[in-house]
């Protein structure tokens, strides 16, 4: 279970104020929201990227709001994927399981089993310069997904995909996200995407976060 | 309708082309100059001088100590003026480039001040460093390969420290542009993905700005190559001691050897051009980030 106690951030003039929202695990919970209203800002506090003035951050019952990054155990997949340009896509995705001290062998297995799931295992070899922005998100997707995480941010995911690709990328998002059962935060700005993906949806609009449907 | 036609582009191509062209004639018409006082034979002979040997030899290890250390000191630091934001940033970010602006020759007045009339704890900081050099050459074993110095001033490590003091400056200003040319979300993502920001430093950032790297160190190299005023001032032009390429011209140019001042000048303009080509060819490499 993902929840947000009364968290305010503060921004130079921007501010967040006394939000709070609950997504109960595996769920697929999408957030809307317009330009600028700040939901990039919420999913970088709730990865440890952004400090909170007040508040309490909670991840399976376990309050990370002092947290680093990389002891909160969650995926993160920013906006255009931003992949390691140095690393074959095969070392990108195994470079979490890696880091947080699997052995070369099961973090090279897990690496081929995502890229099977999300059907890049032609891309295993090679290098991101010159992907498509569909075969980035889903190197980005899989890269977020290596270490097993409670819960994956997803930053508008599919913003830069054109139709086709939009849709295979949200049909492999929840094949993947019924075949692992983790948590998932997803922004968009696109009410059918957030109509086709989600368990249940969010709206901020003008520092207020509010359900506004339940599917 | 307007049927007025735009007017002609040649103007500005040619005004464009002729400024441009006019500095390219310049430098071309020195290498020239250079090319025509001297010879193969003059070339030959300044190579087979002891002097010019020693030189040589010293520049080429004064110019690769200088290159590391500006490495060392300026990947960190530019990191630190891209990726942080603390108080009176500006004012360090400036300070750093004093070095580029300075004449030189300040410079190494200022480094004989600092080492010689500066007083830490009832002694220079000449005095204290010979105190050190002289316990470590007690402590350490004779080497036949490498001499301990016996002092700073006047003395090698001199010329290394005024090399240094120029060629970090332009290494600090190439490294703060490639990590400001990287991502910083990729260190966020590092960051998610179990590192902490050491880890993500150097498994993350370090690769990516190795092309930058090698850019700043080449530039620290041939930024030393070419340091004369500070190390006349604060190292001196011993011949045989403290003589690097640079000084040398100036000696020969001193006891009226003008054949010989050119043929090493010569030799200078071959290193500093084929550096300069690496470096080009560096910054040509598609750059993926």
């Amino acid at each position: 279970m993902v929840s947000l106690e009364n968290i305010s951030i503060k921004l130079g003039k921007f501010a967040l104020d006394q939000l709070s929202m609950e997504i109960p695990a595996s769920k697929y919970c999408v957030l809307m929201g317009s330009s600028g209203s700040g939901k990039t800002t919420i999913i970088e506090a709730i990865c440890g990227l952004r400090r909170i003035h007040s508040g309490k951050i909670i991840l399976n019952e376990i309050d990370v709001t002092g947290l680093r990054p990389s002891d909160r155990h969650l995926g993160y997949v920013p906006q255009d994927g931003v992949l390691f340009s140095t690393m074959t896509v095969r070392d990108q995705i195994a470079f979490g399981p890696r880091v947080r001290g699997w052995n070369k062998r099961d973090a090279i297995e897990r690496a081929a089993e995502l890229a099977a799931s999300l059907e890049i295992e032609y891309l295993l070899r090679r290098k991101p310069a010159g992907l498509s922005g569909g075969e980035a998100q889903r190197v980005a997707l899989a890269r977020a997904l290596a270490s097993k995480p409670n819960l994956v941010c997803l930053d508008e995911p599919l913003s830069a995909l054109d139709e086709e690709n939009r849709e295979k990328a949200c049909y492999l998002i929840k094949k993947l996200h019924q075949q692992e059962g983790f948590t998932v935060l997803h922004i968009t700005h696109s009410a059918s995407e957030a109509e086709l993906m989600g368990d249940m949806t969010f709206r901020l609009s003008e520092g207020e976060l509010t359900r506004v449907r339940l599917n | 309708m307007n049927k007025k036609k735009a007017p002609s582009d040649i103007p500005f191509y040619a005004a464009m082309w002729a400024a441009g062209g006019m500095y390219f004639v310049l430098i071309i018409a020195l290498l020239y100059a250079d090319a025509s006082y001297t010879s193969i034979d003059s070339i030959r002979e300044a190579l087979q001088d002891k002097s010019i040997q020693a030189s040589i030899w010293l520049t080429m290890q004064t110019c690769w100590i200088t290159a590391v250390l500006s490495i060392i000191v300026a990947v960190p630091t530019g990191y630190i003026l891209t990726r942080f934001k603390f108080p009176l940033k500006r004012f360090f970010d400036s300070i750093i480039d004093i070095p580029i602006v300075l004449p030189p020759l300040v410079i190494g007045l200022s480094l004989l001040i600092l080492f010689n009339q500066v007083i830490l704890f009832d002694r220079t900081i000449e005095e204290l460093c010979i105190s050190f050099l002289t316990s470590l050459r007690s402590i350490l074993p004779n080497s036949p390969i490498f001499d301990l110095p016996t002092g700073i001033t006047y003395k090698v490590p001199a010329i290394i420290l005024a090399q240094f003091t120029v060629s970090c400056a332009f290494a600090i200003r190439t490294m703060r542009n490639t990590f400001e040319s990287l991502d910083p979300r990729q260190e966020n993502v590092a960051l998610t993905l179990g590192c902490n920001r050491s880890k993500a430093f150097w498994k993350v950032v370090l690769p990516q700005a190795s092309f930058g790297i090698m850019t700043a160190g080449i530039l620290a190299w041939a930024r030393a190559l070419g340091e004369f005023g500070p190390i006349l001032v604060f190292a001196g032009a011993t011949r045989g001691k403290t003589e690097v390429l640079a000084t040398t011209v100036f000696l020969e140019i001193s006891i009226g050897n003008l054949e010989g001042a050119v043929a090493v000048s010569f030799l200078m303009v071959s290193a500093a051009l084929i550096v300069l080509i690496m470096v080009r060819l560096l910054g040509s490499k598609k750059r993926v980030w």
